[in-house]
C-alpha cells in the first residue's frame, strides 16, 4: 500500500544561534523537532513532547519558548537561540560555570531547557530574588537536584555577572 | 604489567583493604573538595550525547504497537496491511523471539514481544521498523490484532482471592509470585517481655521513578557481523546477558552493549527492556541500524517503579522503647512480572533492624502478579515501604508511653560493629548523630508539640523519622564467584590516565568518582583523567548503577588499581633518580623525594620513566564485598559491606479546614561515612530529600478501574507528566542539610552511599509532623491533603482520628504461608543457618 499522500515539505531558512539554516521539512513539523532532526541540534531535549517538562526550551527573541508547543514555520524570521548558542566559541557563560561548578547538572537533562529559562531571566533582571528565580524555573521540571542547586546556581551566576566576586555558600557545598 | 602476581596481593575485603579509610580529611587533595563533575562541562553546554541525540546513516524508526486490554490471549495477528505501507521495512511479533528474559535468574518470565497473552494495558505485541517515525506509527494502527479477554487482576486482594486464571504458569500458586517467611529469635519470648504492643495496618501506593529523559536505543548489527546496541539502561552488563540469551545463538561476545549517559534513572532504566531486545532483533533483520525512542507514556508502561505495598506491624516494646519483637508482614503488588520482584519481597523486611536492635524478629513477605505495568526497583527498593511503617508506628509508641520520639530512638539504636538478629553486619554507625543535628537544628524539643498557629491560621507540626541503606548489595543478581567491580587503568607516555570501567554514569557522578580517587592516589589532577565507562567491548564488568553501589564498589576496584600504578610508578622512578620508593611522594602532578622535594620528575615523566624500565603501563583492581554472615536461604538479599543512615525533621503547616498542608522546612542529616566531592555528595541528598517530598505529597502510580459497555476498563489513571503530579521549583521547601562523616572501613577513604538514603524517612516525618499538627494519623503513603481531611473528618465525628487500610482482619489477605524458617539470633548463638531448613533439592538439569 502506498501511504497516503502527505503534505508537501516547505523550504524555509531559520535563525538559529546567529548562523542561517536553509531547512526543507514538513509544515507540521515542530521547531523542537526541526531543530533536532533537521540541524542536528540535539543539545535540546524532549521529556514529554506536550508542554508539560520544559526540557525543551529555547529562546525566540530572546523569549523562552516550549519549542514542542511551537510549529517551525511560526519562528521563521525570528532570532531563535538554543543551548548550542549559549558558550562563545570554548567561552562558557557565567550561567554555564554557575551550573557547572554548584553540581547542578546531575543527569543533566533539562539542563539545557533550565539554561535558556535562566538566561532569558538573567537578561531582563539582574538581581533576581530566590522567588523570582523560582517563578522563573516553576516551568522548568527536574528530578535529580531538588531545584536548590540550580537556584542557588542562577544566583551564583547573577552577582557574578554583576562583577562580584562571588563564591557557593559554605552551606550549600558542605552543609551546615 | 603488574608488580607482582595481583592473585597474591590483591587486597580482599576481609582483611588488608588499603581503603584509605582512616586518612585525615586535611591530608586529602581532592576528597571531599567540590571540584567540577568530568562531564560538567558537556552537561552545561549541551553537547553530552544521550541515547536519542544519536543518528547513524540508513537509520530506521521502530514503534511497539502495545495491547489495549489488561488480559488476554491473543488470537491472531494480521500485519498484512502494515507490511504494504510504503516505507515499513520490518516487522516482528512474538514468535520471532520465543525466549524469555528477565532480570533475576529466578523469573525469565517476559517476552520481547507477547506471543500469546498480554498481562496488562501497555504490554507490547508488535515491533514495526520504517523509514520515518510517522510510518511506524501509521503502521501500527493497520495492524489487527484480535484478543479473547480473561479474568483481569486488579490488585493485592484480589490476587490473593484468585485462583484461576493464573497470569503465570510458575510462582507458589495462584497469583502468588513469592512468599517469605523468616523467623530469628524466639516471638514467644520477645511478646513476653514487652511491656506494651501496637499492632497496625499501613500501605504505601505505588509511584515511578519519572526521569526526564524517556529511554532510547539504537542498535547496529554491522558490517562484521556484530551487534552494537547504544542504550539509556543503568545495568549494561545485565542487559549484555539478556540480549544473549534472547538472540540465541547470536554469541555473546559478538554483541557490544554501550550505555549512554543516562538522563535520570533512580531504578528505572535497570531491567533489561522489550524495546532493547527488540531494536537489536530489528537491526538483525533488516541489516540497518535501528533506533526506538519511548514516549513519555510508554515509559509509564515500562515502569518498574515502586511496589505498593500492604503492610502490618505488630511490635513489643519495653517502657524505654526497646524492641523486643517485631512481627512485619507485607503484601506487594508486584504488577505482571517478575522483574526484581524477588528480592523486591526480601528488602521488605531486610533494613528493619539496621537502625535500632530488634531483639527478636519475624518477617513474612508476600508477592502478587496483578495486570499492571510490572513493579521493580525504585531508590531505596523495597526498604522505603517498611520504612514508613516502622517510623510512623515508633511515633505512635513514643506517644502512647510519654517518650520524646527523637530520644526514644537514641536510646535503642543498632551499636556499630554489630550483627542484627538477621545477620546483617554493620560497621560505621553515625545515626545518634543524625539525630542530634535534625535536632538541635530544628529546636525539636522546645516547638515539637506546641501547635503553633501561622498568620493565615494553618497549625505547625514537626515530624522526625529515620533511616538506613545498602551501599551496594552484598550479592550479585545471578550467582556468580566474580568481582562485582572491576577497573583498569592505562597510562600514557604523553602523562594521560586513562580509567576504563563498566559503571554507568546516571548523574549520581560515578564516572567523576573514578576520577577523583585516581587523582587522589596518583596524585594528579581530577579532571585529567579520562573516563571510559559502561562499554561491554572495552571495559571490565560492573554490575551496574544500582542498589548504591558504584561509589564503594567501583571506588575500591579504583583505588586497588590505582595503587598498584602508583607502586609500578615508584619503583621505577626510583631507579631512575637512585631514591629509595617509600620516599617518593606524588602529588600535584610530580613525584619527587619527601626529604629532598626539589629532587622529582613531573608525573609525565614518572610515567615516561617507568614505561622505559617496564614497558607499556596498564593495571587493573577489582572488588568483591566481604562474605555474608546470613547464611539462611533467603539471607543474601540485606547483606552490604556498610550502611548508611540518615534522620530528618519535616515541618508542617497545615490547614485545619481543608487539610491542605505546606512543607516550609526540612532539616536532613545524612551519614555517608565520608564525602568524596562535598558538592556532588550535597546535591545528592537534596535531590533524595526532594523526590522524597514527592512520594509524600503527591506520587502515585494508579488505576482507573471502571466498567464500560460490560467490560472491565482497567488502565493507568493517565500517563503523562501533566496529571502524575510532582513538586516543581515552587514546592521546594528550605533544606538545612548536615554531612555526618562517619567513615567505614570497608569504603574507599571510608565512603559509603549517599543517592538514596535520604529519600526514606521523608514520607513517615511527613506524616508523623501531620499528627503533631492536626492529631490525626495517615497511615497511608503518600500523604495526601483529601486523605488528612478524611482523617481529621473522622475525629470530629469522634471515630478513631486515622486514615488508612482497616486494622481489622481484613485489612490484610488470607495468605498461608506456610512454616518458617527458624534462625537463631547472634545472642542466641546462631550461626547465620536455619535450624530447620529443608535440604535443598538438586534442579534437575534443564
Amino acid at each position: 500500500m502506498t501511504a497516503p499522500p502527505g503534505p508537501q515539505k516547505t523550504l524555509a531558512t531559520f535563525h538559529v544561534n546567529g548562523e542561517s539554516h536553509e531547512v526543507a521539512f514538513v509544515p507540521h513539523k515542530t521547531l523542537l523537532e526541526v531543530l533536532r532532526e533537521e540541524m542536528n541540534l540535539t543539545g535540546t531535549k524532549h521529556g514529554c513532547e506536550l508542554g508539560e517538562c520544559g526540557a525543551c526550551t529555547v529562546q525566540v527573541d530572546g523569549t523562552p519558548v516550549l519549542s514542542c508547543l511551537v510549529l517551525a514555520v511560526d519562528v521563521v524570521g525570528k532570532q531563535v537561540r538554543t543551548v548550542e548558542g549559549l558558550a562563545k566559541g570554548p567561552e562558557l557563560t557565567e550561567l554555564q560555570h554557575a551550573f557547572a561548578d554548584m553540581g547542578a547538572a546531575q543527569c543533566g537533562y533539562c539542563t539545557p531547557g533550565i539554561l535558556m529559562t535562566a538566561d532569558a531571566l538573567l537578561a531582563q533582571n539582574t538581581k533576581p530574588t530566590r522567588d523570582e528565580i523560582k517563578e522563573c524555573l516553576a516551568g522548568n521540571l527536574c528530578r535529580c537536584t531538588g531545584y536548590i542547586k540550580i537556584f542557588e546556581a542562577v544566583e551564583l551566576a547573577a552577582a557574578r555577572c554583576r562583577g562580584e566576586k562571588a563564591e557557593p555558600r559554605k552551606e550549600s557545598i558542605h552543609g551546615s | 604489567m603488574v608488580l607482582d602476581d595481583p592473585s597474591t596481593r590483591a587486597p580482599s575485603a576481609k582483611n588488608d583493604a588499603p581503603w584509605q579509610h582512616d586518612k585525615k580529611k586535611e591530608d586529602l587533595q581532592h576528597i571531599g573538595k567540590p571540584i567540577r563533575k568530568v562531564d560538567a562541562r558537556g552537561k552545561v553546554s549541551g553537547l553530552t550525547k544521550y541515547a536519542d541525540d544519536l543518528v547513524l546513516p540508513r537509520m530506521l524508526h521502530m514503534k511497539l504497537l502495545r495491547s489495549t486490554v489488561a488480559h488476554a490471549e491473543i488470537v491472531s495477528i494480521d500485519t498484512r496491511k502494515a507490511a504494504a505501507l510504503d516505507g515499513v521495512k520490518g516487522i516482528l511479533t512474538g514468535k520471532d523471539m520465543p525466549i524469555t528474559f528477565g532480570i533475576l535468574p529466578v523469573s525469565q518470565d517476559e517476552h520481547a514481544l507477547c506471543p500469546d497473552l498480554v498481562r496488562f494495558v501497555g504490554d507490547p505485541v508488535v515491533a514495526i521498523a520504517a523509514t520515518e517515525e510517522e510510518i511506524a506509527w501509521n503502521a501500527c494502527r493497520l495492524v489487527d490484532v484480535q484478543y479473547r479477554e480473561k479474568q483481569t487482576i486488579g490488585g493485592i486482594h484480589e490476587a490473593a482471592a484468585t485462583n484461576e486464571p493464573r497470569l503465570h504458569d510458575y510462582g507458589v500458586r495462584g497469583n502468588i509470585h513469592r512468599l517469605e517467611n523468616l523467623e530469628f529469635g524466639d516471638m514467644k519470648d520477645g511478646f513476653a517481655r514487652a511491656e506494651h504492643v501496637r499492632e497496625d495496618t499501613f500501605f504505601f501506593e505505588g509511584n515511578t521513578h519519572l526521569p526526564m529523559e524517556q529511554h532510547a536505543t539504537l542498535a547496529h548489527f554491522d558490517k562484521d557481523g556484530k551487534l552494537t546496541v547504544w542504550s539509556s539502561t543503568q545495568t549494561p552488563h545485565y542487559l549484555h546477558r539478556a540480549l544473549a540469551r534472547v538472540l540465541h545463538p547470536l554469541p555473546a561476545h559478538h554483541i557490544r552493549v554501550i550505555a549512554v549517559t543516562n538522563g535520570g534513572g533512580f531504578g528505572g532504566k535497570s531491567d533489561p527492556f522489550n524495546h532493547e531486545i527488540c531494536a537489536a532483533k530489528m537491526s538483525m533483520l533488516t541489516g540497518r541500524p535501528v533506533k526506538i525512542a519511548l514516549t513519555r507514556e510508554e515509559v509509564f508502561f515500562c515502569h518498574r517503579g515502586r511496589h505498593p505495598v500492604l503492610m502490618r506491624s505488630k511490635m513489643g516494646v519495653t517502657k524505654t522503647g526497646r524492641i523486643t519483637a517485631l512481627d512485619f508482614e507485607s503484601y506487594l503488588d508486584g504488577g505482571a512480572y517478575g522483574s526484581y520482584g524477588t528480592a523486591s519481597t526480601f528488602y521488605t523486611g531486610a533494613l528493619q533492624t539496621v537502625t535500632y536492635t530488634v531483639e527478636n524478629y519475624h518477617f513474612r513477605g508476600a508477592r502478587f502478579f496483578t495486570c499492571k505495568a510490572p513493579c521493580g526497583p525504585k531508590r531505596g527498593h523495597g526498604t522505603v515501604q517498611p520504612r514508613f511503617a516502622i517510623e510512623v508506628q515508633l511515633d505512635k509508641i513514643a506517644c502512647d508511653l510519654g517518650l520524646d520520639p527523637a530520644q526514644m530512638r537514641l536510646d535503642n539504636l543498632a551499636p556499630r560493629d554489630s550483627l542484627t538478629a538477621n545477620f546483617l553486619r554493620i560497621g560505621s554507625m553515625g545515626l545518634g548523630a543524625c539525630i542530634e543535628k535534625v535536632v538541635a537544628g530544628s529546636n525539636w524539643k522546645t516547638r515539637r508539640g506546641k501547635r503553633e498557629v501561622t498568620k493565615d491560621g494553618r497549625i505547625r507540626g514537626l515530624g522526625l523519622a529515620c533511616s538506613s541503606y545498602l551501599s551496594g548489595a552484598g550479592l550479585p543478581i545471578y550467582w556468580n564467584g566474580l568481582p562485582h567491580s572491576g577497573v583498569q587503568l592505562k597510562l600514557d607516555r604523553s602523562g594521560l590516565v586513562t580509567a576504563f570501567c563498566g559503571s554507568t554514569d546516571i548523574g549520581q557522578g560515578s564516572d567523576s568518582v573514578l576520577g577523583w580517587i585516581i587523582g587522589e592516589v596518583l596524585g594528579i589532577d581530577p579532571l585529567g583523567i579520562k573516563v571510559v565507562t559502561g562499554d561491554t567491548d572495552l571495559t571490565p564488568v560492573d554490575l551496574g548503577s544500582y542498589s548504591s553501589r558504584v561509589t564503594l564498589m567501583t571506588g575500591n576496584a579504583a583505588m586497588q588499581a590505582a595503587e598498584r600504578a602508583r607502586e609500578l610508578i615508584a619503583k621505577g622512578v626510583a631507579d631512575k633518580l637512585g631514591v629509595p620508593a617509600n620516599r617518593l611522594v606524588f602529588s600535584n602532578s610530580r613525584v619527587f623525594d619527601a626529604e629532598d622535594p626539589k629532587k622529582g620528575l613531573t608525573f609525565q615523566e614518572a610515567v615516561i620513566a617507568t614505561e622505559a624500565r617496564f614497558g607499556t603501563i596498564g593495571t587493573v583492581g577489582s572488588y568483591t564485598p566481604p562474605a555474608t554472615a546470613a547464611k539462611f536461604r533467603g539471607g543474601g538479599v540485606g547483606p552490604s559491606p556498610s550502611y548508611s543512615y540518615s534522620a530528618t525533621v519535616v515541618e508542617v503547616e497545615v490547614d485545619p479546614l481543608t487539610g491542605v498542608y505546606r512543607v516550609p522546612k526540612i532539616w536532613m542529616a545524612h551519614d555517608i561515612g565520608r564525602a568524596l566531592n562535598a558538592a556532588v555528595a550535597m546535591g545528592q541528598i537534596e535531590g533524595g530529600v526532594y523526590m522524597g517530598l514527592g512520594e509524600a505529597m503527591m506520587e502515585e502510580q494508579a488505576y482507573r478501574d471502571r466498567v464500560h459497555k460490560g467490560n472491565r476498563i482497567f488502565v493507568h489513571r493517565i500517563p503523562s507528566m501533566l496529571e502524575y503530579k510532582q513538586p516543581t521549583g515552587l514546592e521546594m521547601p528550605e533544606i538545612v542539610t548536615y554531612v555526618v562523616e562517619d567513615p567505614d572501613k570497608n569504603g574507599p577513604f571510608g565512603a559509603k552511599e549517599v543517592g538514596q538514603g535520604p529519600l526514606l524517612p521523608i514520607m513517615p516525618a511527613v506524616a508523623n509532623a501531620v499528627f503533631d499538627a492536626v492529631g490525626v494519623r495517615v497511615d497511608e503513603n503518600p500523604v495526601s491533603f483529601e486523605k488528612v481531611f478524611a482523617a481529621m473528618a473522622a475525629k470530629k465525628e469522634g471515630k478513631d482520628a486515622r486514615f488508612g487500610p482497616s486494622n481489622g482482619p481484613d485489612g490484610v489477605p488470607d495468605v498461608d504461608f506456610g512454616d518458617s524458617l527458624k534462625i537463631k539470633t547472634p545472642w542466641q548463638g546462631g550461626d547465620g543457618t536455619a535450624w530447620n531448613e529443608p535440604k535443598r533439592e538438586k534442579k534437575a538439569a534443564k
